[in-house]
């Protein structure tokens, strides 16, 4: 099962090198159990390069989990991921696929960022360091291109005036858009977004949205949206997967699996969310 | 009962050097606590089962086991195959061993507090090792454990007087032995007003630290 549908949509930034059209995300019969209880089963499924691409169903189907093993938050018991052409947690030795070092990882792991339901903005920071931590310890950036990158995203989500205060001191939609930035500051080629409206007063919702909206329209980064916002997703996404019970139950262009849906779980589904 | 002002004038010069034994094994020993609290607690979560096990023993043998005990081993079995060492770098070595299997459950609970998406986040942003703890985990923990450990300060003050049994003479031993000298009490007093006098001040500065650092 697929959800590369080709999309006719021309990158009009180049934040990130375009690989138009290449898989990005690839997972290989991946399962993923806790305890007994297996979450992902025998999953298989990619994401094309600069694709939006939104993962619906019922809570307990999966969806955070696929998020939580690229980011290497968990770790799938079976199957492979691959992340721009590598593997993601294997490496391959004499012909033969082993459990990567932390090393490898990381180094395919700065392809992908990821902004949390719960912001996880780093507390003892002040805005500005939350977005060049990263940058300048990880990427090695120097400390003034990074804050002027950092400037550069802030106005991007519209919190230039927050700069030098601490998140404690911004709205949950304010720490959510410098989460965003957060992530941005990396330059990740995937963005992972999980559930990112869930934890915020209905009010700051659209600004948030709005800014995800900005930046799937002005750049070409691809992304993996779990979200029970159905009209964004339907904005914003390429193709709509509908997980279930660990599978995909089916996958297409949002026109379809909002309009036309082949599955009575998913109009099921649909209909108590909408 | 008789209280007289010579008897004290002439205990002044040996209670002054009792209060530099005091206050050098409370500064050396403190620093010796919050250091290797913090080594122990750090490697209490080890992923390495070698490394985790044994500092785990070990801090748990330590806080199980008076420090009285501790005192006399270090300075009288340890010189049989190890260094030996004078009363009082016995004595704070002592002081700041015990004390530090303490703190090291401070911080162990103040690290347990930082909430899991700090974690988080610090992977998903490819934050070394080192720099998620240091820039992003310890700040927060240290945060909340501030008050906890100030208190471990105060009563390794009172557990101070211990060393004198192996001969470091603090200012509670020199007040006992001067009295033992002379036939007299008021040694012994002024040196419970000479801990009230540390040991307040100590407590306040721990709380004006505490309000500083809760924001």
């Amino acid at each position: 099962m697929s959800a590369d549908t080709p999309l006719q949509k021309e990158p009009e930034s180049s934040q990130n090198p375009p690989v138009d059209g290449s898989e990005l995300i690839r997972f290989d019969k991946v399962t993923k159990r806790f305890g007994s209880n297996v979450v992902l089963d025998n999953l298989d499924f990619s994401v094309d390069s600069g694709k939006h691409v939104t993962l619906i169903g019922p809570s307990g189907s999966g969806k955070t989990t696929i998020l939580r093993l690229l980011m290497t938050l968990l770790k799938a018991d079976e199957g492979t991921i691959k992340v721009n052409g590598d593997y993601l947690t294997h490496e391959e030795k004499n012909g033969k696929l082993v459990p990567a070092g932390e090393k490898h990882i990381r180094e395919v792991r700065k392809n992908i960022g990821m902004v949390f339901q719960q912001f996880n903005l780093f507390p003892n920071m002040k805005v500005l360091r939350n977005l060049t931590e990263a940058p300048v310890t990880v990427l090695g950036m120097s400390k003034e291109a990074a804050e002027e990158r950092a400037r550069d995203l802030l106005e991007l989500v519209g919190l230039t005036e927050h700069i030098d205060k601490y998140p404690t001191q911004l709205s949950g939609g304010q720490q959510q858009r410098v989460a965003i930035a957060r992530a941005l500051a990396m330059r990740p080629k995937v963005l992972l977004l999980d559930e990112v409206t869930s934890a915020l007063d209905p009010e700051l919702v659209a600004g948030v949205l709005d800014v995800l909206r900005d930046i799937a329209r002005t750049t070409d980064i691809t992304m993996l949206c779990v979200t029970h916002e159905m009209n964004f997703a339907r904005d914003i996404s390429d193709a709509v997967l509908m997980f279930d019970k660990g599978r995909v139950l089916e996958s297409g262009p949002p026109e379809k699996i909002f309009g036309d849906p082949e599955h009575d779980r998913t109009r099921e589904f649909l209909s108590a969310v909408l | 009962m008789n209280w007289d002002w010579q008897v004290v004038d002439d205990f002044m010069p040996r209670f002054w050097d009792g209060v530099l034994v005091t206050l050098q094994a409370l500064a050396i020993g403190t620093l010796i606590a919050f250091a290797l609290g913090l080594v122990w607690a750090m490697a209490q979560r080890s992923t390495l089962v070698w490394v985790r096990w044994p500092v785990i023993a070990f801090t748990e043998f330590i806080r199980n086991t008076p420090l009285l005990v501790q005192l006399f081993f270090l300075f009288y079995v340890v010189p049989n195959f190890g260094p030996s060492m004078s009363p009082l770098t016995t004595g704070i070595i002592g002081l700041g061993l015990h004390y530090s299997t303490y703190t090291a459950e401070v911080y162990r609970a103040g690290i347990d507090g930082v909430p899991a998406g700090q974690w988080e986040a610090a992977t998903a942003l490819s934050l070394s090792k080192g720099r998620t703890w240091r820039a992003v985990i310890l700040p927060q923990a240290i945060r909340r454990v501030v008050p906890p450990l100030g208190n471990y300060v105060v009563a390794m003050l009172k557990d101070s007087p211990m060393i004198a049994t192996i001969g470091a003479f603090d200012m509670l031993g020199e007040a006992q032995a001067f009295s033992n000298e002379t036939f007299t009490t008021e040694a012994i007093t002024v040196v419970g007003v000479a801990f009230i006098v540390i040991a307040y001040p100590a407590s306040l500065l721990i709380r004006a630290l505490e309000r500083r650092l809760v924001r």
